[in-house]
């Protein structure tokens, strides 16, 4: 497949959206570079060392750090359940819904589950599945995936927000932000007093206390994991951190990187169904492993470093790629750098061969990395995969190499490649037509020798 | 075989690693405990609390604190030992420890807690499932007020977890940070506060000699 050159060029022609990308990840990033200055935040650069260097020793040992979780959620009361793939995780909910008579389930942001497209799946079962962050909300509604890791709902505007409230729930059209984030507020509430089941996400697992630590700025997580009778986590095998003592090194970074916040509105830290005396919180208590692609991930040392990744939406923010084409371009739910680094991993590489080549490779996006992932080097590295595997790639350096070695069919085959300089035809056309060549001197290099000499 | 033994078999297969075999020790956790004086600690939290910050000379004045911040508000308050020594009880309007607490937490405009303790540099209420305090308290209500005795304001969450090693353990399910009210940026990056949790904060420190927790 190639790149989805129509698609793309809609979005470069929509002034609106533009604005709505460019003014929406500019702010984000002024927001962490602010906060991430040194006068600000002296020890950022060494943080980002220690995290870097925790998630590499994590994954380097994560059999033992993944059983040592399991046992610690078993001491708490909980129960860890082990997924090879998104439809094992998206079953085991399936069956816990129908064995408890859980209809209606809330769900707070998570990247995992659109990963593995939990709501539609649940919805094959007739289970209504709300999701409860306002912006993925918005999008349940209008049938949209989301646009940003961070911030789902970031190519919306008020007004595309009151026709979506009009049209699925009714309302009155009302393009005020504070009215349309309490309507959010009251219809989700009744959502989440008669849900049966809660589903999160989680931004780090903590193997020694069995802690699902889930950062947040609304409270809508706070909710889905206290007030239904059932929390069911779905969590990446690559989530773990060793201890609850590292966090605050993950936290400084986190919150700075993702929004500019010191620490968000909201960090969780849950373990276990409600203990003895409590008298709210879950009765039942899951924490779903997902595989779906990690190991294959993790199996290859360089590429493993992608699994460091804290989704917390920088790199994004950075990339002049990105801030032009907007989430919705790139294949998969994964957007931006990260994106084009993880999607042919779990993809495979031959679904999309052309993502890793859209990139400058400018290194924007390496620099604001709080874990210090070289996107660009593993790009680099997945273009050298995808160019080895394609036999057309391989014929044109075939011939290439030919005429190198023959300076008269050179001189021939340069003489040509002058003479169409001006037209626009063959692969040449599709290059063209988004860039200027300069025009080609009136006399070639060679021509020139040739003159010198006599 | 089942999927656990097949994702476990797959980690250490892509790791090259045996079963039962020994990891390497993880690096040093980095915990910045920075001891500072209370009043220190007092003008950082002051400074960096996203809600309101009334100190107050001892319990009875919390009372009165509380009386004022509520103002007329109907309230759900938790049944810490501490809120009862500040006689948050008796205040007209306060309901405590009630019988039927998801709905009276629905239905209530404040919701009174104290809290596990305070962090200064970030202003952060640190609260931790327990009996006496419940979730929903803090969540619920539009409005939250924690009260506080000044020996559990902390200087950062690295002080805490010096401390408490274990945020969630047998004796408690839930820990949770809140830094200011609840807050949503997803349409158009404007701010709105309040749009599931509490849209205000206020925190009452008491001064004094305080009941030991």
């Amino acid at each position: 497949m190639s790149a989805p050159d129509s698609a793309i060029r809609q979005t470069l022609a929509n002034a609106n959206l533009q604005l709505a990308i460019y003014s929406n990840t500019g702010r984000l990033k002024n927001h962490r570079s602010k906060a991430v200055a040194p006068d600000r935040f002296p020890e950022y650069q060494d943080l980002r060392t220690r995290a870097a260097a925790i998630k590499r020793h994590t994954l380097a040992f994560l059999d033992v750090y993944l059983l040592q979780l399991e046992h610690a959620v078993n001491d708490n009361g909980g129960k860890v359940i082990w997924a090879s793939t998104g439809e094992e995780a998206a079953d085991f909910i399936i069956q816990l819904a129908k064995d408890r008579e859980a209809n209606l389930i809330v769900k707070s942001k998570s990247m995992t589950t659109e990963e593995i497209h939990l709501n539609d799946r649940l919805a094959q079962h007739e289970l209504e599945t709300v999701e409860t962050d306002l912006g993925e909300y918005i999008l349940q509604l209008a049938g949209q995936r989301p646009f940003h890791i961070l911030a789902p709902a970031i190519h919306m505007t008020r007004h595309d927000v009151a026709k979506v409230f009009n049209e699925k729930l009714g309302i009155e059209h009302d393009t005020v932000i504070e009215n349309q984030a309490m309507t959010a507020r009251r219809v989700l509430r009744e959502k989440f007093l008669n849900a049966g089941i809660g589903i999160t996400g989680a931004n780090f697992l903590l193997a020694d206390s069995g802690g699902v630590v889930i950062v947040e700025n609304e409270g809508n997580a706070r909710l889905t994991l206290s007030a239904p009778k059932i929390h069911v986590t779905v969590a990446g095998l690559e989530k773990l951190i060793p201890r609850a003592r590292d966090l605050p090194v993950f936290l400084d970074l986190l919150g700075r990187s993702a929004t500019g916040q010191p620490l968000t509105s909201y960090t969780s830290i849950v373990s276990g169904p409600r203990r003895n005396g409590e008298l709210d919180g879950p009765e039942e208590f899951y924490v779903i492993l997902l595989d779906a692609g990690r190991t294959k991930l993790l199996a290859d040392p360089e590429m493993r470093e992608s699994l460091q990744c804290i989704r917390c939406g920088a790199c994004l923010n950075a990339c002049p790629v990105y801030r032009k084409i907007g989430g919705h371009n790139y294949p998969w739910v994964y957007s931006g750098p990260i994106g084009k680094v993880i999607t042919p991993q779990f993809q495979g590489v031959e679904k999309d061969p052309w993502l890793p080549f859209a990139s400058s490779l400018c290194g924007a996006c390496a620099e604001v990395c709080p874990v210090k992932i070289d996107i660009p080097s593993l790009l680099l590295k997945l273009r050298k995969e995808i160019v080895q595997a394609n036999p057309e790639d391989r014929r044109y350096f075939r011939i290439w190499a030919w005429l190198m070695q023959r300076p008269g069919m050179y001189a021939l085959a340069a003489k040509i490649g002058r003479a169409l300089m001006g037209f626009n035809i063959g692969p040449l056309a599709a290059w063209r037509s988004e860039r200027d060549l300069p025009a080609a001197p009136p006399k070639s290099f060679r021509d020139l020798w040739k003159q010198r000499k006599k | 075989m089942d999927s656990r033994e097949a994702i476990l078999e797959r980690v250490r297969n892509a790791l090259g690693r045996k079963l039962g075999q020994k990891p390497l020790p993880p690096p040093e956790p980095l915990l910045r405990v920075r001891y500072e004086t209370a009043d220190a600690k007092l003008t950082l939290f002051r400074a960096q609390l996203n809600g309101t910050l009334t100190v107050v000379p001892d319990a009875a004045a919390a009372g009165n604190a509380v009386e004022k911040l509520l103002d007329g508000q109907s309230a759900v308050a938790s049944d810490h030992p501490f809120l009862q020594a500040c006689g948050i009880p008796n205040i007209p309007g306060v309901t405590a420890n009630p019988e039927d607490l998801r709905n009276t937490c629905a239905t209530a405009g404040v919701g009174i807690t104290s809290a596990y303790c305070l962090l200064a540099e970030t202003g952060t209420i640190v609260l931790r499932a327990c009996p006496q305090e419940p979730r929903l308290l803090s969540l619920l209500p539009p409005v939250h007020i924690a009260v506080v005795p000044l020996d559990r304001l902390l200087t950062n969450l690295d002080e805490m977890l010096s401390m408490t090693p274990r945020p969630v353990d047998s004796d408690s399910s839930a820990m949770v940070l809140i830094t200011g009210p609840s807050r949503t940026g997803d349409i158009e990056q404007i701010l709105v506060r309040g749009v599931h949790g509490p849209g205000a904060v206020h925190v009452v420190i008491v001064l004094g000699k305080t009941p030991p927790l």
